[in-house]
């Protein structure tokens, strides 16, 4: 059984396993530094379905049954999957997990969602309730433009703080036995909110919730600021990285050198023209299931912290005249051997 | 080291240190584009009164051919890149409002005709058009009534 090792972090005795890992990405993010890394790029925005939103199911849908099958399981041998995306109602997760049969938790943790699931799902193994869950989020450029912001053919201007949502969706099987990556310290975040209005600058909204996340985690668990390979955050961009570091600084965790954020390494923003990066459920998910587990699973690292940062607010929220709540979870994997 | 920032220190802190937009570029930028723009119209203007129609005909035949280009231009996929290069020298000219209504309707038109197209089209355009007829009344009526007084 886990250990409670403060006020937001659990250690998780048993090290739940990520037993199997598989990512789908769009074409703008095949043709990105990370491409290579993807199991599937695909080309068609509609991935062959009639709207962008059925799309997104169906990424949601072909990444489970990537997971199942590079894990050698069945549907069936899985107690739960914890799934979310941005879209109203969760539907990409609901409707991609229609057909499966397997107890379903829906998440909204914004882009914090990827954490959020892994933290859950791994507590479910770590009880011993469940010996394998999925845990699993996408988003799409297309559906959350439409969801948040403009028609996709308006021709309106996108500032220079704004981020590119991913395409794409990533996904992990967690489970109590074999051997790969292992969960061993999860840190639940909780709200921040420094004011920030602007929805185009949600670099700004969420980095002080990954500081305080990451602060917690160090503080609690008591490592070395260097016990870390990399310290990831989820889409701060360019922007919320530089003033995560800063924050970090200030709080006295000495991480800059080992601070990355998956939002800055998925797009080359100057070439493609992302201004400040991506964002997204699938930004973390994608950058997880793709490179950090495959570098992790060939040794090339050893110990990261995840930190997945979403932004909680909605169109409605924001036109209320609201400032945006933000929150960032924390994973700690670790190679065992 | 640790420092307390109040919220409104942070606002203004993370504004200070964001990325700008380069205004003069964009400024130039809109200049092109919305007289590039214009001048297709006075073109179509010209050539049109050229072949002898009148001039008020002309004028409204020019803003319904402005109006069709640039809602073809939305269709086929380019108006956005338009935009996107030419900010207000785009979305001003009337080219900008078509592209605002024809954009909204070609998204909307998965949920249908009714509550798709039909109800969003006028997503963007629709505070224009609100506004637009609002203040034309207003205008309507001061126009009323300092035409009686004289």
């Amino acid at each position: 059984m886990g250990t409670r090792l403060g006020k937001q972090t659990l250690r998780l005795d048993s090290h739940p396993v990520i037993q199997a890992w598989a990512s789908i990405a769009g074409a703008k993010e095949g043709n990105g530094p990370m491409g290579r890394y993807f199991d599937e790029v695909i080309q068609d925005e509609y991935f062959g379905e009639k709207s962008f939103e059925k799309a997104e199911s169906k990424l949601i849908r072909e990444t489970l049954a990537k997971i199942l099958m590079k894990g050698n399981v069945s549907a069936g041998d899985i107690q739960y999957i914890f799934a979310g995306d941005l879209l109203n109602q969760c539907i990409a997760a609901s409707y991609g997990v229609r057909e499966s049969e397997i107890p379903f938790f829906g998440l909204y943790g914004a882009c914090s969602t990827m954490a959020e699931s892994m933290i859950l799902g791994s507590l479910m193994v770590e009880g011993g309730f469940a010996e394998r869950t999925v845990c699993i989020t996408s988003s799409h450029f297309c559906s959350a433009e439409k969801q948040f912001r403009f028609p996709l053919e308006f021709g309106n201007q996108r500032p220079p703080t704004s981020q590119w949502t991913v395409t794409g969706s990533g996904g992990v099987l967690v489970g109590n036995s074999g051997s790969g990556p292992r969960i061993v310290h999860v840190t639940t975040g909780k709200i921040v909110d420094m004011g920030i209005t602007d929805a185009n600058d949600m670099g700004s909204a969420m980095a002080p919730a990954a500081c305080d996340t990451i602060t917690a985690h160090f503080t609690e668990t008591g490592l070395a600021h260097d016990y870390y390979d990399m310290v990831i955050t989820g889409d701060l961009g360019i922007h919320g990285k530089n003033i995560c570091k800063q924050l970090l600084e200030e709080n006295g965790i000495l991480i800059q050198e080992i601070l990355e954020d998956c939002g800055t390494m998925i797009y080359d923003t100057e070439v493609q023209k992302t201004n400040c990066g991506g964002s997204g459920c699938a930004c973390s998910a994608v950058i997880l299931a793709g490179y950090l587990l495959d570098k992790l699973s060939k040794k090339e690292l050893n110990k990261i912290l995840l930190v997945c940062t979403g932004a909680l607010h909605s169109p409605s929220s924001i036109q209320q005249g609201e400032s945006i709540p933000a929150i960032a979870h924390a994973v700690g994997i670790e190679m065992i051997s | 080291m640790k420092k307390i920032r109040t919220k409104q220190e942070y606002v203004e802190w993370t504004q200070k240190i964001a990325p700008k937009t380069h205004k003069l570029k964009n400024m130039i930028m809109a200049f092109i584009t919305g007289g590039i723009i214009c001048t297709i119209g006075q073109v179509i203007l010209s050539l049109l009164v050229k072949a002898g129609m009148v001039k008020e005909d002309a004028a409204s035949l020019t803003t319904l051919l402005m109006i069709f280009l640039g809602a073809f231009l939305t269709g086929i996929n380019v108006y956005d890149d338009i935009g996107r290069i030419g900010g207000a020298g785009a979305a001003i000219p009337v080219t900008g409002f078509a592209n605002s209504i024809v954009s909204p309707a070609m998204e909307y038109k998965k949920e249908g005709y009714i509550m798709g197209v039909g109800a969003k089209m006028f997503l963007i355009a629709g505070p224009v058009l609100v506004y637009g007829i609002v203040a034309s009344i207003a205008a309507g009526i001061l126009y009323y009534i300092f035409t009686i007084n004289v």
